[in-house]
């Protein structure tokens, strides 16, 4: 609880960085919409006015600054537009109404979801191959590794394409790029916790007779969770990154990649913003649940985060 | 054909499998031959059943085009790969990632001087770094234009917070005793930095340096898909999967992945060379 007012201290300096930004940046635009309303501006053509910078056009003309933060279609918008624009599109809007960024926002959620379930389970089960065998380890946990050391998103174009190509469209191709980002990081930390036993424990459980079976259920899953939690939360934050990307290339029309695109397309750059900003909500609400249930479950059993 | 297909895929995976279950399980499977033999010959397997089914099974190369065929595409645009080997990751990537890196860096050893900040800024800081930064590349796209400043902008912002809450944990990480000793010493803060304290969190800072170069790739072609010049590995992907040409997409992703191990090898030589005196380092 201490570090509740640094943490305000350090959000309020990057929006108080955020506001005082929009003046500068929006200089030049404003002033050209100004002139056009016949308010006096130095100087007075728009060739003159880029000669000086967004700072030293402000500087000439304070009497603009209010202006900055109420245009249309500004180049940085001030955070207040941000929050209209989003409380319009997420609050005001019926949720099937192609305006609303929920209805955008499930589009995105439901491939994350279903991605990240095939993911995780998938990563598990390859780990529990990985632990038991040793020619699965040595083959696959390298390759393993080294995924994580490469651009494997790089991918999500032509696996789109791909499976357009054979029939398949909408949520599952997003699902599958979701689900292979967050398959690495799953293997490579359950593999991490399902070894986290030590050589005492393990010897522990042969003393009392003790199946492999039994030493899998009882100990080497158990202290596995905490690693899996840590796992969960890289990989649903990579599901997420993996299904916006995959909605850009192919000029999807819906979910978030398609809203950030077609506010850029069309020169809205409000919709790209609320878009940006509701994407990272999501990012932060699912992680911030993940969270939750770890610190839940880790206080049931009685360990601690890694 | 499709059950011939099958088997001969089948009795290749079964082949590999019991050389690599023979090898793994042989007195020599701690050797450092034997440990790069059996990824080597898991990998080979899985490229040979590839190239026999798309051959046998005759799958259109716009689905999927086999190894040799994009093997052959490699060796053919060599000079195009190269080109945008050079436009995304030496001018993107690697720009955004000193500039990401040197303000991490910056912020860091300012913020280290006042707890209060320092404690504000390690949740803040890791917040950030889950949320999909990736998405604010059209918006620098258009303003710093399509070319390779607005790729080194996103890259920058992406790896900035990993690197900056490695480097603010890592530099919180000397314990009592050791500032105690630095300060019977009479060293200042300066001093104390630099001799105890930043070298204490090398090996925090190179963590975050090595998530970060993952980070880096992805932001520089990622980035490309929202307007690039025509040069560049995401202009490349983007424009092959619309001409329908996977090979030409493959070969860029082998130098992605070539460029991403060897990105990531060279900052994991550089943390040997620096901090060889942390256990982990031991051999």
């Amino acid at each position: 609880m201490k570090s509740v007012l640094p943490v305000l201290t350090v959000i309020g300096a990057i929006l108080l960085f955020w506001i005082v930004s929009v003046v500068p940046m929006n200089m030049h635009l404003t002033a050209d919409l100004a002139q056009r309303q016949d308010i006096v501006v130095t100087p007075d053509t728009p060739v003159a006015r880029q000669e000086y910078s967004g700072i030293g056009l402000a500087l000439r003309n304070p009497q603009l600054f209010g202006m900055t933060y109420t245009l249309e279609r500004p180049r940085l918008p001030s955070p207040h537009q941000v929050v209209v624009e989003m409380w319009n599109t997420i609050a005001l809007q019926n949720i099937t109404s192609r305006r609303s960024l929920v209805f955008h926002g499930w589009v995105t959620l439901s491939a994350t979801l279903v991605g990240f379930v095939i993911g995780t389970g998938l990563g598990i089960l390859l780990a529990v191959g990985i632990v038991y065998n040793r020619a699965m380890d040595m083959s696959v946990m390298p390759w393993a590794i080294a995924s994580q050391t490469i651009p494997i998103l790089a991918l999500a174009p032509m696996i789109i394409v791909m499976m357009g190509a054979i029939g398949i469209q909408g949520l599952f191709p997003k699902a599958v790029i979701s689900a292979y980002l967050s398959f690495f990081p799953v293997v490579v930390g359950m593999v991490k916790g399902l070894r986290s036993p030590d050589g005492m424990q393990l010897d522990l459980l042969r003393t009392y007779y003790a199946s492999p079976a039994q030493g899998f259920w009882k100990l080497r899953l158990p202290a596995s969770v905490p690693y899996l939690f840590a796992s969960l939360k890289i990989g649903i934050s990579a599901s997420l990154v993996g299904a916006i990307v995959a909605e850009l290339p192919t000029g999807a029309r819906a979910g978030f990649g398609a809203r950030m695109l077609v506010g850029d397309q069309y020169g809205q750059p409000l919709v790209t913003w609320a878009a940006l900003f509701a994407a990272a909500l999501t990012a932060a609400a699912l992680v911030g649940f993940f969270s939750l249930v770890e610190r839940w479950t880790l206080r049931r059993m009685g360990m601690q985060a890694v | 054909m499709t059950g011939t297909a099958i088997i001969s895929a089948l009795a290749i995976w079964a082949a590999g499998w019991f050389i690599n279950a023979r090898l793994a399980n042989s007195a020599a499977a701690n050797t450092r031959l034997v440990r790069l033999l059996v990824p080597a010959i898991f990998g080979l397997t899985l490229l040979i059943m590839w190239e026999l089914l798309v051959r046998l099974l005759e799958v259109s190369p716009i689905i999927l085009p086999p190894p040799t065929m994009i093997a052959d595409r490699f060796a053919n645009e060599i000079p195009t790969l190269w080109a945008d080997f050079v436009q995304t990751i030496v001018k993107g990537a690697m720009t955004g990632y000193i500039i990401g890196m040197l303000a991490a860096f910056g912020v860091a050893i300012l913020a280290d001087r006042s707890d209060f900040l320092t404690r504000g800024i390690l949740p803040v800081g890791g917040f950030m770094a889950a949320l999909p930064i990736v998405g604010i590349a059209p918006i620098f796209v258009r303003w710093l234009g399509s070319d390779w400043q607005s790729k080194a902008a996103v890259v920058a912002v992406m790896v900035f917070f990993p690197i900056l809450v490695n480097t603010v944990a890592g530099l919180r990480d000397t314990t009592a005793m050791q500032r105690d000793l630095m300060r019977t010493y009479g060293a200042g803060y300066w001093p104390t930095l630099f001799k105890l304290r930043l070298p204490a969190a090398m090996p925090f800072i190179f963590n975050g340096l090595k998530i970060a170069t993952t980070l880096a790739l992805i932001g520089a072609i990622v980035a490309e898909f929202f307007g690039s010049p025509t040069v560049g590995m995401g202009f490349r992907i983007s424009t092959s999967v619309g001409r329908l040409a996977l090979d030409m997409v493959w070969a860029e992703i082998v130098v992605a992945a070539l460029a991403g191990s060897a990105f990531y090898g060279l900052m994991a030589w550089i943390e040997g060379r620096v901090t060889f005196w942390h256990p982990s380092q031991r051999k």
